[in-house]
């Protein structure tokens, strides 16, 4: 339905101009709930922020098939965004082009690497994020989330997440 | 590109028209729902903690796969119809999933051999559907790809280990490809064209684990059409009860 329709709302259209800058904004700071250091932007899984129809329309790509977050991050961003003063939210899935953890920012290495989970690069250059050793050993290729591998570090004997490269 | 009736990848975007689509989506969907709700089972009684983990992530893919699936055939259908209708409120006959599937998890080397020969299924049938025209589809199954060769890694080497282990480990395992192998052909019914590639994927694998594909050419299929074993009614009942007895709850 058109806002403009709604009963009492056509005093207010003028004002209906949305600030989409400010939307984004709001949107990415949304974080994961399982890696709470990481917001959807960082994660790469946040794609697009637009106005359809004097409605905010953010559109995101899940990670893996199953990850339960999805359900979790899709509210939060309504909820960010209701709070925000953004009255209508509607959030997209869209799956295509596949997430991947290319997508991941560079900032958001850092920060899980400062978390104590290893960041997505190829299996064979992953380093401890207590000592920073080489070639910690792998223990179960599935950890803690779907996203996650679960290893060990040689040197200083500290388990650790690795983020899967994928 | 397989051309075959399951390959879902008609040339242009998918029609409501198209019935076989949808046909086709539902079966690649019931797949994954039904094997997700039998590895689902091992959580909390698998051998190891890891393992545990690591199956109830694989579910977790497994049903990611199938929800989208229902979406997007639900959206092409154009009925109306959700991923929760589709997957809570269709009867054993409306199932499509592959025998295989749906076979009881049995003991670990079951669950694991039956996993093994699906795994190698999916990956080829993923890598052909990525190059699908309908791009929602090429989406998924750019995702599930990936998570099918993760899958596949992970059943290869504990089929492999079973079945190159101890004495005890070496006959369950064979047991249970000799259980599970009158599965198998029915994986291509309609997709002739995966069978190859899944021959190369599983035949290395079974060397290593000294195991040997029965020479009984027994093939069981009827799933593709909705006629399954007597195991899909159970885990059925047991997974849609709760829809079935109080229709429209919402957790």
């Amino acid at each position: 339905m058109d806002a403009a329709q709604l009963p009492g709302f056509g005093m207010v259209t003028a004002k209906l101009t949305i600030d989409v800058a400010r939307a984004r904004e709001v949107a990415a700071s949304v974080v994961d709930p399982e890696i709470p250091v990481l917001s959807i932007d960082d994660l790469g899984i946040l794609r697009d922020v637009q106005v359809e129809n004097d409605q905010v329309v953010v559109t995101i790509t899940p990670t893996y098939s199953g990850c339960p977050a999805m359900r979790q991050i899709e509210s939060d961003i309504s909820l960010a965004l209701e709070s925000a003063g953004f009255d209508r939210v509607e959030v997209r899935m869209v799956m295509s082009p596949a997430w991947t953890s290319d997508w991941i920012s560079p900032e958001g290495h850092s920060k899980l690497a400062a978390f104590g989970i290893a960041p997505p690069v190829p299996i064979d250059d992953v380093l401890c994020p207590s000592c920073a050793a080489t070639s910690p050993r792998l223990v179960a290729t599935f950890g803690s989330t779907a996203c996650k591998a679960l290893m060990v570090c040689s040197v200083c004997g500290e388990p650790f997440d690795y983020f899967k490269e994928f | 590109m397989s051309g075959s009736h399951l390959s879902a990848s008609p040339p242009g975007s998918p029609s409501p028209e198209d019935g076989i689509t949808v046909a086709a989506l539902l079966a690649h969907a019931d797949d994954n729902l039904v094997l997700a709700q039998r590895l689902g089972d091992w959580i909390s009684n698998a051998p190891e903690l890891e393992e545990d983990i690591a199956l109830g992530n694989i579910a977790l893919d497994h049903l990611g796969v199938a929800r989208a699936l229902y979406t997007h055939a639900g959206a092409i259908e154009g009925s109306g119809r959700t991923e929760d209708d589709l997957a809570m409120r269709r009867s054993e006959r409306d199932f499509m999933n592959v025998l295989l599937v749906e076979q009881p998890n049995g003991d670990f080397a079951h669950t694991m051999v039956r996993a093994f020969f699906f795994d190698a299924y999916q990956v080829e049938l993923w890598a052909d559907l990525v190059d699908s025209a309908d791009r929602t589809l090429a989406g998924i199954a750019e995702r599930a790809l990936k998570e099918a060769r993760y899958h596949l890694r992970h059943s290869s080497s504990w089929v492999i280990r079973i079945g190159d282990g101890t004495e005890e480990s070496h006959r369950r395992a064979q047991e249970a490809v000799d259980a599970l192998w009158r599965y198998t052909t029915e994986l291509f019914e309609g997709e002739p064209g995966y069978q190859v590639g899944w021959q190369r994927l599983i035949s290395d694998v079974l060397d290593d684990a000294r195991l040997s594909i029965p020479e009984d050419p027994y093939q069981r299929s009827g799933g593709r059409r909705g006629f399954h074993s007597e195991h899909l009614g159970h885990l059925l009942a047991e997974m849609q009860w709760m829809q079935r007895s109080y229709p429209g709850l919402e957790w």
